[in-house]
């Protein structure tokens, strides 16, 4: 593979030297093409409407664990590009991350993501804390910035168990690379406005993990309800929402027959409400 | 000036040989073998965070004998190897043999170019869907590669251990069973005949019915606990601890 393989095939002295635990930065130093936004692009005009654009995603904690949930719709401008995309990434076993805007680069940071998360814990001999994770991500997110005042801007949302606290904990981003951490719950994607006010009803500190996925499902009814650019639930072509849980048991991808089940509650709830549940005035 | 004198190449190959195996043979021992869920490694160390089995990638694990620092280098250089493969293709496309090709040619081109070679032997073990399609490569010191099957020790007593594996070694065993058979191998290295415990044994597996990363360690409570269940499970063979002589419990 490539000029780093040239010629003998024994392992290059790159790959000998002890160096750093860091993945990306061992590819920045042996192999900078093979990373993500690292090409220069013609200056003026955006590229935005090259990669079709990802939308919404809610998480939320419940006691003892995080859900991370996302519609299936990717755009490109007003056309439908992707119905049945997946935004959620399982990063490593205690943590998952979710994409927001440019899908292409998104994707492929996720991808990396994943593989620093576990490059590291194989040459350490043990995970990077949760917090160590989300701090990893925004320098990953503020070497994007280049691409993203092109037009190309990713905006992940990082969800994981942390084995200190025993709790789930959610982090968003700025294009920037500005990592704040968020507490209960938290949107991000073009239909999170909507969605964020829904969740702000349904939240309650005391739901369960079906509750929760329910809850999260309910406000990704109400994004793709306002936001033309969120799919809500597709009963006639069987698509729903996904979504990852993360407890202290793990990551786990929530059965597609579970999700199901949910979300025709949903649908069905809204034959008769159509604007969802109501929250008590006072 | 005098001029050096002139020493023979085979001469020179066989020194270095030498030299090497006797590096390895101060070590303690490794065993790697097959059981009905995977793949087993089991070696005599007792550090808890030094270790000697690693992962490499999703199927791959990494065991090593001999010097720490040589065979450290080399296990980093797969993980770093490993990683990048996948991260431009698929990681399905990461493979044992891949990894063991590039130790070997690296090895290889240690032995023949430096003073001194590397005073190592370590093995890749790749899991596969069945355990027909199980890899496990042993590379020497010298860069030679042996596709190894069931089971193989390497390390200070190889052929006392490889011995006592072979009168244990069941084809198909469970998990118990096999551990089993490697402690009771290990525990005849250098012919003495010890008694090994959980706190001076690092003992891993490939499990084949495990998502994602197949690389799971065994330590703690979990070892001690199926230490007691290896050694009933040996117990109940005919070839207990207690008559070693009693035969093989397979063919």
């Amino acid at each position: 593979m490539s000029e780093a393989f040239g010629g003998s095939g024994r392992l290059p002295a790159a790959f000998m030297s002890p160096g750093t635990s860091s993945f990306v930065d061992f590819l920045s130093a042996v192999s900078p093409d093979r990373l993500p936004g690292r090409s220069d692009l013609p200056q003026g005009g955006s590229g935005a409407h090259l990669t079709p654009e990802a939308t919404t995603i809610v998480a939320m904690t419940f006691p003892g664990g995080v859900i991370l949930a996302g519609d299936r719709r990717a755009t490109s401008g007003n056309v439908i590009a992707n119905r049945d995309m997946d935004k959620l990434f399982r990063t490593d076993e205690f943590s998952a991350m979710a994409i927001a805007g440019a899908a292409g680069i998104g994707i492929e940071l996720a991808k990396l993501f994943q593989v620093e998360l576990e490059h590291y814990e194989k040459r350490e001999g043990r995970p990077l804390s949760l917090e160590g994770k989300a701090n990893r991500l925004a320098t990953m997110i503020r070497s994007n910035l280049g691409l993203a005042m092109q037009g190309f801007v990713v905006v992940p949302l990082l969800v994981g168990y942390d084995e200190s606290r025993s709790e789930g904990r959610i982090f968003s981003y700025d294009p920037v690379g500005g990592r704040y951490e968020e507490h209960r719950y938290h949107s991000i994607g073009s239909g999170s406005v909507y969605a964020r006010g829904s969740l702000k009803k349904l939240y309650r500190e005391d739901l369960t993990e079906t509750d929760a996925a329910l809850a999260a499902l309910q406000a990704l009814y109400d994004a793709a309800d306002d936001d033309s650019a969120t799919g809500g639930p597709d009963v006639y072509r069987k698509i729903y929402p996904l979504i990852d849980v993360v407890t202290d048991e793990g990551h786990r991808r929530m059965a597609a027959a579970e999700v199901e089940e949910l979300a025709e509650t949903v649908v069905t709830g809204r034959t008769e409400r159509p604007d969802g549940p109501t929250a008590p005035v006072r | 000036m005098s001029m050096p004198f002139y020493v023979s190449p085979e001469q020179i190959m066989k020194d270095k040989a030498d030299y090497a195996r006797k590096g390895i043979a101060r070590g303690r021992s490794a065993v790697v073998l097959q059981y009905d869920g995977g793949i087993l490694f089991v070696a005599d160390n007792m550090s808890r965070t030094l270790h000697k089995i690693s992962e490499l990638y999703d199927r791959v694990a990494f065991a090593a004998v001999g010097r720490y620092n040589e065979f450290e280098n080399l296990r980093l250089a797969g993980v770093r190897f490993a990683d990048m493969h996948g991260y431009t293709y698929d990681r399905s496309d990461v493979t044992g043999q891949m990894l063991a090709n590039a130790y070997a040619q690296t090895l290889g081109a240690v032995f023949t170019d430096s003073n001194k070679p590397w005073e190592v032997e370590i093995v890749v073990g790749e899991v596969g869907e069945t355990s027909d399609t199980d890899q496990i490569y042993r590379i020497t010191f010298d860069g030679s590669v042996v596709d190894e099957h069931d089971f193989l020790a390497m390390g200070g007593s190889a052929e006392r251990v490889t011995t006592a594996l072979r009168e244990r070694y069941v084809k198909g065993a469970p998990l118990a069973e096999a551990l089993d058979a490697a402690v009771h191998a290990l525990a005849h290295e250098n012919g003495e005949q010890r008694e090994l415990e959980a706190a001076s044994l690092e003992v891993a597996v490939l499990e084949r019915s495990r998502p994602h990363r197949k690389f799971r360690r065994i330590q703690g409570d979990r070892l001690v606990r199926m230490l007691e269940g290896a050694r009933a499970a040996g117990k109940g063979s005919p070839a207990g601890p207690r008559s070693p002589e009693g035969g093989a419990g397979a063919d």
